[in-house]
């Protein structure tokens, strides 16, 4: 589990890489020799300033380094009197003296970090935005899809016998998922787009109410949604392993396309893919959930760039190496907006599940509804499956079993 | 249909347990979750 979870770390750098790459110009001026800080001094300039405003990222060297000038004394101000030791509040800058506060708790001795910027940047702009497009985009394109191809009939005769797909508790697993997933989703939503379009829309006062009871609600029923996720991963995970029958399948388009059903077992292949996303996606936006739960106590992202460091991977892209020291805030930064994209990304995913499972397929709602399915549509979907659970029922009785031992007739 | 009803009793149950549990034995507020309220907050 922990190398998927690695495996999502990787793919989320590699999407931060690109994000970095756009990010990554440097104004005029950024690298400029001290003379044109003259008029200041060394000190950062004007241009400087405003090219940090516009999000560009600037060479910070000039600043990093101790002027050793000493400190002007203008009076008797604050409790460090006149004093402004520009060398001292450099190194709180830049983390690099040793730091002890009064208050307690984690990240308290971090007093100054300019990294929140270009999170904040990204998660009002491009993550709500591109967010929205995705889930629109995929609603457009399955009602697209429904338009086209219509309603996936059963095409034989009905036969009036069925077949256990799934067991109760298996059931219960699927709903408890379903419905933590679909609460998380909202609450998660109203998270992200309270201060856009809930507070411009119903105002301050009540969107504080609302929002205190769906961040309870997105804490607590977290919970509901990790349990859930382990038992699907132990009931179905046997079920979910690739093998030949899925190249076909897969190959065949799935039959959605077509009339052809291409053979398949318990699960077949768009199902698995369905599974392995959500055992994936679902584990990684739990972990990084984890991180967002209890703050500051998690750290993920640090380790996984030092490690993707280490394997050259932002080389492999022509990137520099990623950042490996990160403060207990950038940590946050990193883990809320994975923690967003890919549930965006899941709950896409969910839509054409959810679209499959009612609308798109008649029949394929009772193997989560009732449990039993029609036993032609099991034929259709599932032929392999079927042609066993079919044999199974249809096998004659086993003969009765006893310890008692054989006597002779009359004896 | 009675697995769903279950489930939605069971998530009510784990949600509200949870919260309990981490309230009352591991010193987890509500308020302390999600947001470190007596020193940085993100937002």
């Amino acid at each position: 589990m922990l190398r998927i979870v690695g495996f999502m770390q990787v793919m989320c750098l590699l999407l931060f890489a690109s994000l970095a790459q756009a990010q990554n110009v440097r104004p005029p001026g950024a690298d400029a020799p001290l003379d044109i800080r003259a008029g200041t001094g060394g000190a950062q300039t004007l241009q400087d300033i405003l090219a940090r405003q516009k999000g560009l990222t600037i060479n910070n060297d000039f600043r990093k380094t101790p002027t050793d000038l000493p400190s002007p004394d203008v009076g008797a101000l604050g409790t460090r009197g006149g004093a402004s030791d520009a060398d001292l509040w450099r190194g709180v800058r830049f983390d690099t003296v040793d730091m002890r506060t009064q208050v307690n708790g984690p990240a308290t001795d971090v007093l100054v970090q300019d990294t929140g910027m270009w999170w904040l940047e990204v998660r009002r702009g491009p993550l709500p935005r591109y967010g929205l497009y995705l889930l629109g985009g995929t609603l457009a394109v399955l009602a697209l899809f429904f338009l086209i191809r219509g309603r996936i009939r059963i095409e034989g005769p009905i036969t009036g016998r069925t077949l256990l797909r799934f067991t109760g508790i298996e059931r219960f697993a699927h709903w408890l998922l379903a419905a933590s997933f679909i609460l998380l989703g909202l609450t998660g939503l109203f998270s992200l787009f309270g201060r856009k379009v809930l507070i411009p829309t119903f105002g301050h006062d009540s969107f504080a109410s609302a929002a205190a009871v769906t961040k309870w609600l997105h804490d607590s029923v977290s919970w509901a949604f990790m349990l859930a996720l382990i038992l699907i991963f132990v009931f179905w995970v046997i079920h979910n392993l690739p093998d030949r029958t899925d190249l076909n399948w897969l190959a065949k388009g799935g039959g959605l396309v077509g009339s052809a059903h291409p053979p398949a077992k318990k699960f077949n292949a768009g199902q698995k893919l369905i599974f392995w996303s959500v055992v994936i996606f679902g584990t990684s936006i739990s972990v990084s959930g984890l991180s967002l739960l209890f703050p500051f106590e998690l750290h993920l992202f640090a380790p996984t760039f030092a490690l993707l460091n280490d394997w050259g991977v932002a080389g492999w892209f022509g990137q520099a190496p990623f950042p490996a020291d990160l403060t207990p805030q950038e940590e946050m930064a990193y883990a809320q907006l994975w923690h967003a994209i890919l549930a965006f990304v899941l709950t896409a995913i969910i839509f054409g599940h959810i679209y499959i499972g009612t609308l798109g397929m008649e029949g394929a709602f009772d193997a989560m509804g009732s449990g039993e399915v029609e036993e032609e549509w099991a034929r259709e979907h599932h032929s392999i499956w079927a042609a066993e659970e079919i044999a199974r029922r249809d096998a004659p009785a086993a003969p009765r079993h006893t310890n008692a031992p054989v006597l002779p007739k009359g004896a | 249909m009675k697995a769903f009803l279950l489930s939605l009793v069971a998530l009510i149950v784990i949600a509200f347990g949870m919260n309990y549990g981490l309230n009352t034995y591991a010193g987890f507020s509500a308020a302390e979750r999600t947001t470190v309220g007596h020193s940085v907050r993100l937002d």
